[in-house]
């Protein structure tokens, strides 16, 4: 179920090191962009056959003469072989950015290759929709509008029959999505959504991987929470969403991935969060990291962190709905295997993906702000220990175990005599003050609900540790008040 | 980072809950200096706090993550011939076949033999072209669908429908799959009356442009 998913990028002709470091490069190109708003990736689906690839890596550019010429050849050509063999030609060529640039601005161009799109020659069509797939794979907002008058086409052609089209349909119109909001104001009332959702049943699943992927483009769009996500959510696709994502023999990696990011999208945008709780979104939500913590333990390493962090990050934000509350105060999401798979999880991105730590710490302070049942969950499946080695990580941890402590002396029984005190010792040494005020709560509740701790903290050297702060705006009256407490105690 | 033994089993088992153990707050612990509160905290969408994770996501869509070197090939078959009768179309890949069996053979009028991209296309068209009641029909009451999947308005022609898709819908004038039929048909089952002067259009075949 989780092995290891076939691409289909060309085969590549470098080296270890050159991969890597074309991804750090990637890396450091994206994390600029997120930061100024503008995080677009687009996804390029290449099937040419290796001995094409012989050709040498890069195809040729093509002038405009070129292109008329395949455009001609293809039209109006005898031989369907040789139209096909044109279009290939224009394809190959259009690889190119000025490729791309001659191809627009030349007249009718776009005319020509919509007609043979919507021919009855089945390669033809095929070709043509690869010359648009690559055309969407463009950079230049230009180039995407060009891609305007196709667009109605591959809306109908999403409930045509055949998957393959379908697919590179999904992945041209994911592509376009993405690059311009003007593509995006003409499909929404062409009709987009009621077009995925009729297409969202098809049994093939690269179909539904693309259509996933389309549906996440849309869902990025800045104008998404007022534009597109309420006509989403009135449709019947949040509640496939969640079938996708159901643990199970029908469950599909690369699927669930694309589903799952769309739903995060759609969640963090706090639209309408409590319509997916109603549909169970926990539930499933909640089953589905059950079922990554099993996958991580078969350490079947499959990019399992891509699927963990959008689930982490919906869990997170659905719970801090008030809808999660039923009739008796109950939350929804009650099954302390959650705790227990979190853990797992914890301990999968420590070694394989540290990035993610933070988020999986949220996650375990909104199953614990409000819950008496997980907190003593962490008490009762000895979880406090592990959970003080990620200290260093993150300033979590320590909030974490404030909203175990603040439930009262039962709980804070449990957490002393132990681990908890040398920990604490240890961060006030710390001189970060959003660390050290969190670890100055955290002494304050022990101290309220366990006064026994307080002796130890004396015979530590916890005042001297204390001292250090005395100083310091942030800390001064707190640091006084556990002094206070410290000595009278 | 270690963790409890007995933990993976715990996944394994049953679902349940902890009995939680009794909550008893002191007022105190809320008390000012002191300003901790448990509250679940929520991200939107822009946060710097979904930095990483987001990047990881767009490296995969950029299909860097997933060193996959293998480009699957189309699988090649020998040659065969599409077995529908009046088509020599050949192939030697199944995908292939599949694509051409469904464009070309899939969704066929069974009265003009044209092909549509689906089914409710085809639907359309039979209802409009080649059903008489529906002209009859059409002539009191709003019969003409939107095409657009999703969209349930009706027109009284398919001019009117077309206006429709065209402002509504931002449709291309000459979408394909919506063309006019070339002439209005009298159905032979109509009468003008007796002795009525006028005749029905010449029945030879045209040759239609589909």
């Amino acid at each position: 179920m989780w092995s290891r998913r076939q691409g289909r990028l060309r085969p590549t002709v470098c080296g270890v090191e050159e991969l890597r470091r074309r991804r750090r490069e990637r890396e450091a190109a994206l994390r600029k962009a997120r930061r100024e708003q503008q995080l677009v990736s687009k996804r390029l689906l290449r099937n040419d056959a290796p001995e094409e690839a012989g050709e040498g890596c890069v195809a040729a550019i093509l002038g405009e003469t070129e292109v008329q010429q395949f455009l001609r050849q293809a039209q109006r050509g005898t031989e369907e072989k040789e139209r096909e063999g044109a279009l290939v030609s224009l394809r190959r060529g259009l690889q190119h950015p000025e490729t791309q640039q001659t191809f627009i601005r030349l007249e009718g161009s776009m005319r020509t290759l919509v007609g043979l799109l919507t021919s009855n020659q089945a390669l033809l069509q095929l070709e043509a929709a690869r010359c648009l797939h690559e055309l969407s794979h463009s950079e230049q907002s230009t180039v995407a509008e060009a891609c305007l008058p196709a667009t109605s086409y591959l809306l109908t052609y999403l409930s045509s029959h055949s998957s393959d089209f379908i697919e590179l349909c999904l992945y041209t119109l994911g592509n376009l999505i993405v690059e311009s909001e003007a593509v995006r104001r003409q499909l929404l009332p062409q009709g987009i959504v009621p077009a995925l959702a009729a297409c969202i049943q098809s049994p093939h699943v690269a179909v539904l991987e693309a259509l996933g992927y389309a549906l996440s483009q849309l869902l990025q769009a800045e104008e998404a929470p007022e534009k597109i996500i309420p006509s989403i959510l009135a449709s019947t696709l949040p509640q496939h969403m969640l079938q996708m994502l159901q643990p199970g023999p029908k469950l599909n990696p690369g699927v669930a991935v694309e589903f799952a990011w769309c739903l995060h999208y759609i969640i963090c945008s706090q639209v309408s969060n409590p319509l997916l709780i109603g549909h169970g979104a926990l539930s499933t939500l909640g089953l589905l990291l059950l079922d990554l913590a099993g996958a991580v333990q078969k350490t079947e390493d499959a990019g399992l962190e891509l699927l963990a962090c959008p689930v982490l990050r919906c869990l997170s934000n659905l719970l801090t709905e008030a809808a999660v509350e039923t009739v008796g105060g109950q939350m929804q999401l009650r099954d302390e295997r959650v705790v227990a798979a979190l853990f797992i999880l914890l301990q999968f991105f420590f070694q394989k993906q540290p990035s993610l730590l933070p988020e999986g710490l949220w996650l375990l302070n909104n199953l614990t702000a409000n819950s008496p049942s997980f907190c003593t969950s962490l008490l009762s499946l000895d979880l406090i220990e592990p959970l003080l080695q990620l200290l260093p990580v993150s300033n979590v941890v320590l909030t974490v175990l404030c909203n175990v402590a603040e439930k009262g002396p039962a709980y804070c029984q449990r957490l002393w005599p132990g681990p908890l005190l040398p920990a604490l010792l240890h961060t006030l040494a710390f001189s970060d003050t959003e660390v050290v005020g969190q670890s100055l709560e955290l002494l304050h509740l022990l101290f309220l609900y366990q006064p026994e701790a307080v002796q130890v903290f004396l015979q530590q050297s916890g005042l001297q540790a204390l001292e250090r702060h005395q100083e310091e705006a942030q800390l001064q009256d707190r640091v006084y008040a556990l002094q206070q407490t410290a000595l009278q105690g | 980072m270690q963790l409890p033994p007995a933990l993976c089993a715990r996944l394994a088992a049953g679902p349940g809950a902890a009995e939680p153990l009794p909550v008893e707050r002191d007022p105190a612990a809320g008390a000012a200096p002191f300003r901790f509160v448990a509250r679940p905290v929520r991200f939107p969408r822009e946060h710097q706090f979904f930095e990483d994770g987001d990047v990881q996501r767009h490296l995969y869509l950029q299909d860097v993550i997933m060193q996959v070197a293998d480009v699957p090939e189309k699988p090649r078959v020998p040659a065969f011939a599409c077995q529908v009768a009046g088509c020599c179309q050949v192939f030697d890949a199944l995908d292939d076949y599949e694509h051409h069996y469904h464009t070309l053979h899939g969704n066929v009028c069974s009265f003009c033999k044209r092909a549509f991209p689906s089914g409710h296309l085809l639907d359309a068209h039979i209802l409009e072209w080649h059903d008489s009641l529906f002209q009859i029909l059409s002539e009191r009451q709003d019969m003409y669908q939107c095409l657009v999947e999703g969209c349930t308005e009706k027109f009284k022609t398919s001019r009117d429908r077309k206006d429709h898709m065209v402002r509504m819908h931002l449709y291309p004038a000459d979408f394909r799959f919506d063309k006019p039929k070339k002439s209005r048909r009298i159905p032979s089952t109509i009468c003008f009356g007796q002795g009525a002067a006028r005749g029905f259009k010449s029945n030879k075949k045209k040759t239609k442009q589909c």
